[in-house]
């Protein structure tokens, strides 16, 4: 079982990004998933979080309590977040966007520059599907194919390629 | 008979709740769905209305929510399967026509996504405090059907299966999620058209002169005709006779005996068992039981797990029809139990039913959660701890004391000090 957090501003993605998970592992990998969002009034700009729990089994409690991965990708986010990742955790960060503090326990943590990035192929509405292929070579929770079908299955059909290329991107930043 | 091809998207989705309840709707027959946009449901409504022209079904955003559920009224009696969707402060300007949708014996669904807490509320976040409204809402008697689904797959079958009751008692049957399930996005698989069972209007047959639209066949329920199809209809949320006339003068000649409206009570409690429909696990040492419903179930099976983890033996029971309440159930394990925990999104609505039907013979324990979040699990494990080791009887519902609460009202808050 792995619970998974991604915390950003309303805008990013971030809901997105845990339903991508969610269903890279329900329905291309066979396990099972349940993604939750928390998210205020405000369509943009708010602060806005995503959790999904993958398991073996049936998910019956469908809620992050410690987090194995945490991805932050606004400063507000990690802050808030942050203390609820596990001491054995993998923390994942857009480096231009989250300041971390002095590291915790055996926490492994990982940074990129995904927004930027995103830019560099044209558009930053690509950051978090950058970070996607971050998070999915760092931490192997759901495999690349899994991942790719998810993400092809989720955005408009005539950016299905410019978001495998950045997928393909955030994946190799991580070597 | 089996649901329509046409109507039903069939294949795997990852979807939140909301959206599986679109689907399950259209798959279930509604031809019509007149709503008033709200959150946490939108996505409900906003479903439904891209897959229905496919399927020649129809979507109208209402002007609100009181012409919404009137217009739902008025197509179920054309003969069309329909629901509204809303959630709490639309579902209160629905409260009279409920009532008048009861006393018309038009079958019809709503699906109220709940919110947190009274008015307006806390729109984007959870609440259970709907569940007695469902029952009580609007005024005279009358008894409603009511289902709990607790992920986005079963607001796809109970969607389903609410279309199927409204059709087959005539009643109004409440599809009573929440914000937690309407937004958590699961596996969810349509299965093919021939495997959905969908229960069809109960059409009289017989000949045009003498159809009486309020005759009860032996169920207690009423054929129905499409208005508009020639036969003499009178519609009325006054009380009526079987031809649907007023009775008022039939009362003052002293010809009835007892009011018709004992039969709308009495076509859900005498076929209560055959509605009813639970699940119970862990219950044959069981000193403690979890009555859970929605949500709560989820949550406290988190609960119940660190509770076993200290050896108390613990059941659960889950709600998924809420009403009617299954009375005999919870009496029968009373006489067996120590106690009773019921976890609810709300300061005790369900626990009091549980205590009713309870009669004294076990202890009640409520775990409340004043809304916009779910209960920690911890708290519940607590609650069930402590109930397994309370050995006076308590005549009265005892309140858990959560951390939440225990912040708020002794740490956070200087006035309840």
């Amino acid at each position: 079982m792995a619970e998974i957090r991604f915390a950003g501003y309303g805008g990013q993605g971030i809901i997105r990004s845990g339903i991508i998970v969610g269903k890279g592992a329900s329905i291309y990998d066979n396990k099972f998933s349940t993604m939750n969002q928390a998210f205020g009034p405000e369509a943009r700009g708010g602060a806005c979080s995503s959790q999904v729990v993958l398991s073996d089994t049936k998910v019956l409690y469908p809620y992050v309590t410690v987090s194995d991965v945490l991805v932050a990708m606004s400063q507000e986010g990690y802050d808030m977040f942050e203390p609820e990742l596990s001491d054995k955790g993998i923390l994942l960060i857009d480096e231009d966007l989250v300041k971390t503090k002095p590291p915790r326990g055996k926490i492994k943590s990982f940074s990129i520059p995904s927004t930027r990035l995103a830019e560099e192929l044209g558009n930053r509405v690509f950051a978090n599907v950058v970070m996607l292929g971050f998070f999915t070579a760092a931490t192997k929770l759901v495999s690349k194919e899994g991942m790719e079908k998810a993400v092809a299955d989720s955005v408009p059909e005539r950016f299905i390629k410019h978001n495998l290329r950045a997928f393909q991107k955030g994946y190799d930043y991580y070597k | 008979m089996k649901a329509n091809p046409r109507d039903v998207n069939s294949g795997t989705y990852y979807m939140d709740g909301d959206v599986a309840s679109g689907y399950g709707a259209l798959a279930a027959g509604c031809r019509f769905i007149g709503g008033y946009p709200i959150t946490p449901s939108t996505e409900a409504a906003e479903t439904f209305a891209r897959i229905a022209p496919k399927a020649g079904a129809v979507f109208i955003q209402m002007e609100d929510e009181l012409a919404s559920i009137a217009a739902i009224l008025g197509a179920s009696w054309s003969g069309v399967k329909t629901m509204t969707i809303t959630s709490g402060p639309g579902y209160s300007l629905m409260m009279e026509a409920i009532g008048l949708g009861a006393m018309i014996e038009a079958p019809f669904v709503i699906l109220n996504i709940q919110r947190g807490g009274p008015s307006t509320g806390v729109p984007t976040k959870t609440g259970q405090a709907d569940m007695m409204q469902s029952r009580w809402g609007s005024h005279g008697d009358y008894e409603v059907i009511a289902l709990s689904p607790d992920s986005p797959q079963e607001l796809f079958d109970y969607t389903i299966k609410a279309f199927n009751l409204a059709e087959k008692y005539r009643c109004p049957v409440m599809i009573m999620a929440d914000e937690c399930v309407g937004h958590m996005s699961e596996k969810v698989v349509i299965p093919p058209a021939e495997e959905i069972e969908i229960e069809p209007r109960r059409l009289y047959d017989g000949p045009k002169e003498k159809y009486l639209p309020f005759k009860p066949d032996q169920d207690l329920v009423p054929k129905m005709v499409k208005a508009g199809d020639g036969y003499n209809l009178y519609i009325t949320g006054l009380v009526h006779d079987e031809k649907g006339y007023p009775i008022k003068n039939q009362l003052e000649k002293g010809k009835r005996q007892k009011l018709p409206t004992r039969r709308l009570v009495d076509k859900i409690r005498l076929n209560a068992d055959k509605i009813i429909e639970l699940t119970e696990e862990g219950m044959d040492d069981a000193e403690v039981v979890v009555v859970s419903y929605g949500i709560s179930y989820r949550v406290a099976v988190r609960g119940i797990e660190k509770a076993r983890g200290k050896g108390i033996k613990v059941g659960h029971l889950r709600l998924i029809t809420v009403w009617p309440f299954p009375d005999k159930k919870i009496n029968e394990l009373a006489s067996k139990v120590k106690a009773f925990v019921v976890p609810e999104i709300n300061y005790g609505q369900i626990v009091f039913e549980v205590e009713r039907c309870s009669h004294g013979q076990a202890n009640v324990v409520l775990v409340p959660h004043g809304g916009a979040g779910v209960h920690n699990p911890d708290d519940i494990a607590e609650a069930i701890e402590y109930a397994a080791k309370e050995k006076k009887k308590i005549r009265k519902v005892i309140e858990w004391k959560t951390r939440l609460e225990k912040f708020v009202f002794e740490g956070g808050c200087k006035l309840n000090k």
